[in-house]
């Protein structure tokens, strides 16, 4: 089976934002590979060894997002692709990130696409179903469980907190929702692995595509952080009191109940 | 910029979900001119004058037996016939579920762009600008469409809707659009919300954490969530200690909620946890840790065992509720 997983770099989970000049700083951030990608890789190895095939992570970006590539290697993957934007566009958006991936793909013959079913940075969950309407294959979001029966698939997906069971067949995009399988920690051997598999990387131009085809659609005009909360009350006295108060403010100072 | 905008009316259950009116609001804000309601099903019609009571100036349905659950490709078919038809300027959905699932494909097949998950619109027709959270409301940006089609999904709860005006009066026309080629099937629907109030909709959550201890520890918190009216959340600490479902969980990897109350029982407060919920109206933290985290960003705090201080809070609820 053709897998591809589609995975993106941000920034670590416990980072803090801090803004200047109008912009995220990055100095000295940690960066994870974002961790809904990181249950799309580990379904897509465990898809692999069941069916036999070969598991390639895909990723827009810059240099720094090899290490993110490597470590998907780590576990598991079998190949990587960078598509390198830094010289040739200073910004993206959830059309053209679509659009560069689509053109990458068009002609692999994919089975099976994953990813994850959001970033935690940008946030928008565009991107998978973007990519798979313009390969006119269809998709499935936030997934919790994937069964592949020759070309029939049966998923679950998680819809507000129920669960829809869905029958679709291949090549099928899906993303994943968390609960989907427990990602694996590279190991040792892995690592060592990794540092052998092939890793390409591609340029616009490789791609024959024209910056003006991925001329963003969205304009970012201003990026601030939310006001700092002033601190909180930290009631007193007897906690039967402190309950009362609460219940109390809650009805009378912030009408909330 | 704006001529005419169309909002999706969202059917849940055979009723029109809150975020429908919210996104009336949001589309009349945006809009020069006309909004207009659109609503997808097997039989849905019977629920345009509700849309149009909250403001939408007309509606326009399409019925087709495959469209009786949602579909990406059910949807997207029914939904572009519309747009072929009214040639909209603006489009906006709620970010739910759905609205997370088919715009994307909307956007893809309209050639547009789209901004996700907006939870303020500040000005009005041409010069609006859409605030959405980015690293979970860690920061915020302000987003405008470049060029074609303005469209968005809101998230629920954060748009007010208008005014709900029965007298409004507003034409109702339905398309048929022949629905084929579905190439998903939906088998079955398996309910889990444990107190049947979504979590992204509900207005108050009452969230457990490791201090909870188990998954019998979750029942006062479910208890008080019922008592409100609210829905249960959980920490990631919560979840991966398997005391509930990861359905549940609330943060940076989770849901994202801001409901107008906020319960946090048994939960430290990790800058992942507070991603998912630090923009609640009120925030009440239940914490036996007087140093924990979570105390920065409340509003309320008491310092104690939270299965001391849940029962009685039941108990004060119960009171309150009989002398209001």
């Amino acid at each position: 089976m053709n897998i591809f997983v589609l995975v993106k770099r941000t920034f670590d989970t416990e980072e803090k934002i801090v803004i200047s000049n109008g912009k995220i700083q990055e100095d000295g951030a940690e960066f994870i590979i974002n961790p809904y990608d990181e249950y799309a890789i580990e379904e897509a190895i465990q898809v692999r060894d069941a069916k036999g095939g070969k598991v390639t992570v895909l990723t827009i970006g810059g240099e720094d997002a090899e290490k993110q590539l490597r470590t998907a290697l780590a576990m598991g993957a079998d190949e990587a692709v960078l598509i390198n934007t830094e010289d040739d566009l200073d910004e993206l958006d959830q059309y053209s990130a679509a659009y560069i991936l689509a053109e990458y793909l068009k002609d692999k013959e994919v089975d099976l696409i994953l990813a994850g079913n959001v970033a935690i940075d940008g946030g928008t969950g565009q991107v998978g179903p973007r990519v798979a309407d313009l390969l006119g294959i269809n998709y499935v979001t936030t997934i919790t469980d994937l069964e592949i029966d020759g070309t029939n698939v049966k998923i679950v997906r998680d819809i507000e907190g129920d669960s829809e069971i869905i029958e679709t067949s291949l090549p099928l995009l899906v993303t994943a929702q968390q609960g989907l399988n427990e990602p694996r920690y590279p190991s040792l051997p892995g690592i060592m692995k990794a540092k052998k598999k092939p890793l390409a990387e591609l340029e616009l131009d490789d791609l024959d595509i024209d910056e003006d085809d991925v001329e963003v659609k969205i304009e970012i005009v201003d990026i601030y952080l939310p006001p700092q909360k002033a601190a909180g009350r930290v009631l007193e006295g007897e906690l039967s009191q402190q309950v009362k108060e609460l219940v109390n403010l809650l009805h009378s100072e912030a009408k909330v109940v | 910029m704006a001529n005419k905008v169309l909002v999706l009316g969202e059917v849940r259950e055979g009723a029109l979900r809150n975020v429908s009116f919210e996104a009336i609001a949001a589309a009349k804000q945006i809009a020069d001119g006309e909004v207009v309601g659109v609503l997808l099903g097997d039989s849905v019609a019977n629920l345009a004058g509700e849309l149009i009571a909250y403001g939408a100036d007309r509606v326009v349905t399409v019925e087709h037996p495959h469209l009786k659950s949602y579909t990406s490709d059910g949807y997207s078919q029914a939904f572009l016939a519309v747009c072929e038809q009214e040639k909209p300027e603006g489009i906006i959905l709620g970010h739910t579920s759905l609205g997370k699932d088919l715009s994307p494909k909307l956007a893809s097949r309209l050639n547009s762009g789209l901004i996700s998950d907006v939870t303020e619109i500040e000005g009005a027709g041409e010069d609006a600008v859409f605030i959405r959270p980015i690293y979970s409301g860690k920061a915020f940006e302000k987003v405008k469409i470049k060029e074609g089609i303005v469209f968005a999904t809101i998230r629920p709860n954060n748009i007010k809707p208008l005014e709900k005006n029965a007298s409004l009066t507003g034409d109702v026309a339905s398309i048929s659009v022949d629905v084929q080629n579905l190439r998903t099937i939906i088998k079955d629907v398996v309910r889990k919300a444990s107190t049947g109030v979504d979590l992204s909709e509900a207005k108050i959550v009452v969230a457990g954490g490791r201090g909870v201890k188990s998954a019998e520890g979750f029942e006062p918190l479910k208890e008080l969530a019922n008592l409100l009216g609210g829905a249960v959340g959980a920490s990631r600490g919560a979840c991966d200690a398997d005391y509930c479902d990861y359905s549940l969980q609330i943060g940076q990897t989770g849901k994202v909620v801001t409901p107008d109350l906020y319960i946090a029982a048994g939960i430290s407060g990790a800058i992942q946890h507070l991603a998912g919920m630090s923009n609640s109206k009120v925030i009440v933290a239940i914490n036996k840790d007087p140093e924990a985290n979570i105390f920065k960003v409340a509003d309320y705090g008491i310092v104690g065992d939270l299965f001391e201080v849940v029962p009685m809070l039941i108990e004060e609820f119960k009171a309150l509720k009989v002398n209001s």
